[in-house]
């Protein structure tokens, strides 16, 4: 095996002697490598963590954290297996927050732009205190997003709200009792079953196949020994 | 080197490569290159299984010693059942929802447990999007086809066909609960074109396709009142004495109680292994992909299919340090996004299947064109900036907001720099082998998703995991739930526990392990 020039390797030194920083978890001092995620500093630390860890890669919105930096009093939300922690930093897990959500039949909504009003009275009481969209670790302006589905423009929500992962970080800092990310999933499913165009193309295909304008095909293909399969499949490009 | 430094060259040779066309390897060339460099053909990473349903099939060490493996039920424990049900799906992710709901939606009593919350899975990590074929030009023939030449000619041709006519099907249905797939401009569905793919046949959600299909799907559950049990990890299953499934035990995480659950059918939706770091890879994975439905399916005698093939997924992140392993999506390679070496070479057609690629960047590293990183690691660039030359500036923030976000949090802009990547685990090609219902060889056993076995043959092609968990969940739940009306609830016993017991005595109870492992063992003991 051939040995690379040294000039083809990345400079790591924070991770070839990594220093050790010191954190609170919630509350409690522990010393752990700078740069290594939330989560691993938990692992670090020796907590073992069921609740409060999911995909592992930014998606699933099970590890919502609030977390605040060394001297600012500011405290702000990130998701703990995406975030690196550093010296002084304070962090602990949001636990499950009992929001409410509504239960509904998406598909048979009479009006689901009125029907918001009655799934999610709340929605229209947003005092615009901005908390919301400060909490989003998505970077979402959820406040905008709210006032949006109030006002009718689900088309509009369900574009800003793709980036949301659910962690509900938005939810206990309302002070109107708004969860803003279950009223965005209601919107943007209603914008998906109600106000999209039906795709024709779709409707086409799934005729297509019943009635069963590829029997012939599939009799054909279905015949052929492993050798004339194979030369077959040479031939689609 | 300063990475900036390093990238240069990445940055320097972008315009002359894009002049290049790089030809797919030919058929014995690629056999020949995934002979010497796939992980799947690195003989000292595997042994054969000693004794079940599969005696003397060679898998990796790490999964021939869990299948193993003892259960942690002791013969005597008490089997009065806490639930009852027509159908228990085990498993939270886009199998498990759309098995869940479609037994619910015919009339079975329904129950989903799953060992984390619901929806916390690989599926909701799905970036490349959904195969189905709905383009004119396409058509499920084609796809057939594509999938079997990415399959290495071994995928099982029943459950392949049934996947490629439904899916259009399951398009609809996704549509009608209100996924938001991405439309062309006269409002049929927008498709890209995937790795070893002929025609563009991926729908998407922008780079969220997984997201959004299990927030509707966790949503839809909800809405339709499933019995939900969550933190429940399953740790046995139950049999009657002729060896019919009829339930299955679990540890409640949160208390560690055992919760005894009968049923008429069983549905296994658990996933994949990629957290048992086989041969020592990172893992794109979900935290609980330990591969115990694998576990629990084999004890009771359920055969598994190619479990001696794994995929890596070409672009696993290599730095930061943060998030290694993490998906760098192939939607990247699909919008033309190329693969360079240190010297600023193109070394593969990157859009040949993930093997293949896989391979090639192993080849690349091997023979000293790799980039390494102090810590040890090596990668190759993808060269992520080459979208907004090509196609405008904003296209990689536009079309792969997940990933900008993702790299942003640890200051790399990815329109601006390349990525440093490595083949990283992220898929079992194998599993419990099923037939068209989903079903294994032990009655009323089902298993749905990437826990099953033979639809992908040796290597599954990109965005064809989203519809096999659409149409086995969906296949699975009909068929379960078809059953219950006209069934009795089984005895419960411990019958093929006690079975596969004396197999292993026989063989020495050499594993000396518990099986499932439910969670790998992360935390640092001292």
């Amino acid at each position: 095996m051939a040995q690379e020039l040294n000039e083809n390797v990345i400079d790591q030194p924070e991770v070839m002697k990594p220093r050790m920083v010191t954190i609170e978890i919630a509350g409690k001092k522990v010393d752990v490598p700078e740069g290594i995620t939330v989560v691993k500093a938990m692992w670090y630390a020796g907590m073992d963590v069921v609740r409060g860890v999911g995909c592992l890669g930014g998606f699933c919105g099970a590890c919502a954290t609030y977390y605040r930096t060394k001297d600012d009093p500011k405290v702000r939300t990130c998701l703990a297996c995406q975030m690196a922690v550093q010296d002084g930093m304070s962090f602990t897990m949001m636990p499950p927050f009992p929001a409410r959500k509504a239960t509904y039949e998406i598909q048979t909504l009479q009006d689901p732009k009125q029907d918001l009003f009655n799934l999610y009275p709340e929605a229209p009481l947003c005092r615009n205190c901005n908390a919301c969209t400060e909490a989003c670790p998505q970077k979402i302006d959820v406040r905008e997003g709210v006032w949006k589905a109030v006002f009718g423009d689900f088309k509009s929500v369900s574009e800003m709200f793709m980036d949301c992962v659910m962690c509900g970080m938005c939810t206990p800092v309302c002070i109107a009792d708004i969860a803003p990310n279950l009223v965005a999933l209601y919107v943007s499913r209603a914008q998906g079953a109600h106000f999209t165009d039906k795709p024709v193309g779709l409707d086409t295909r799934i005729k297509e196949i019943q009635d069963g304008i590829y029997t012939d095909e599939w009799a054909k293909i279905l015949k052929m020994n492993e050798k004339e399969l194979a030369a077959h499949c040479a031939t689609v490009k | 080197m300063d990475i900036h430094a390093l990238q240069q060259i990445v940055h320097k040779t972008r315009d002359a490569r894009r002049q290049q066309t790089i030809p797919k390897f030919s058929p014995a060339d690629r056999d020949q290159l995934i002979h010497k460099y796939h992980p799947d053909f690195r003989a000292s990473a595997y042994r054969p299984i000693k004794f079940g349903p599969n005696e003397g099939d060679k898998t990796v060490v790490e999964l021939a010693t869990l299948l193993e493996g003892d259960s942690s039920i002791q013969d005597n424990a008490d089997l009065t059942p806490q639930y009852s049900c027509d159908v228990l799906v085990i498993g939270g992710g886009g199998a498990g929802c759309a098995a869940a709901l479609h037994a619910h939606g015919a009339g079975a009593k329904t129950i989903l447990a799953t060992k984390l919350r619901l929806g916390d899975s690989n599926s909701v990590m799905a970036q490349g999007g959904m195969q189905i074929s709905v383009a004119p030009e396409d058509s499920p023939v084609t796809h057939f086809l594509d999938t079997l030449k990415g399959g290495h000619m071994e995928n099982d041709h029943a459950l392949l066909k049934v996947m490629v006519e439904d899916g259009p099907s399951i398009a609809k249905w996704l549509l009608e609960l209100g996924v938001l797939f991405d439309r062309q401009a006269d409002g049929n569905l927008h498709v890209k074109k995937g790795g070893g793919s002929s025609k563009p046949r991926l729908l998407t959600c922008s780079d969220y396709t997984g997201l959004e299909i299990m927030r509707v799907l966790k949503d839809e559950v909800i809405n339709q009142k499933i019995q939900l049990l969550e933190f429940a990890a399953a740790i046995e299953l139950l049999s009657d004495n002729q060896g019919v499934c009829t339930g299955a035990i679990f540890k409640d995480l949160d208390n560690q109680r055992h919760v005894v659950v009968a049923a008429k059918s069983v549905i296994l939706a658990t996933g994949g292994i990629g957290r048992l770091h086989i041969q020592g890879f990172p893992t794109s994975n979900h935290y609980g992909a330990t591969g115990d439905g694998l576990c629990l399916a084999y004890r009771m005698g359920a055969k598994l299919a190619h479990v001696d093939t794994f995929q890596y997924h070409p672009s696993g992140a290599v730095y930061p340090e943060q998030l290694i392993g993490a998906l760098v999506t192939e939607g990247i390679r699909s919008e033309g996004g190329h693969l360079v070496n240190a010297k600023g070479e193109r070394f593969v057609n990157e859009l040949d299947t993930r093997d293949v690629v896989s391979s090639s960047i192993i080849r690349e590293c091997e023979e000293g064109r790799g980039i390494r990183t102090m810590s040890g690691r090596v990668g190759v660039w993808l060269d992520t900036p080459l979208l907004d030359a090509e196609h405008g500036p904003g296209t990689v923030e536009k079309h792969f907001p997940a990933m900008m976000m993702q790299f942003e949090r640890f200051g790399i802009d990815i329109s601006k720099d390349p990525v440093l990547i490595y083949p990283t685990l992220h898929y079992q090609n194998g599993g419990v082998k099923i037939d068209t219902n989903s079903e294994t060889n032990v009655k009323n056993l089902f298993v749905a998703g990437e826990a099953s076995g033979g639809l992908h043959g040796r290597n599954r092609l990109m965005g064809n995991s989203l519809l096999d968990l659409m149409v086995f969940g969906k296949r699975s739940g009909l068929t379960a739930a078809g059953r219950a009306q006209s069934m009795k609830q089984g005895a419960l016993s411990l019958r093929h526990v006690q079975q596969f017991r004396a197999e292993a005595k026989k063989h020495g109870n050499a594993s000396g392990v518990i099986s499932p492992m439910i969670l790998p063992a992360y935390t640092r003991k001292v």
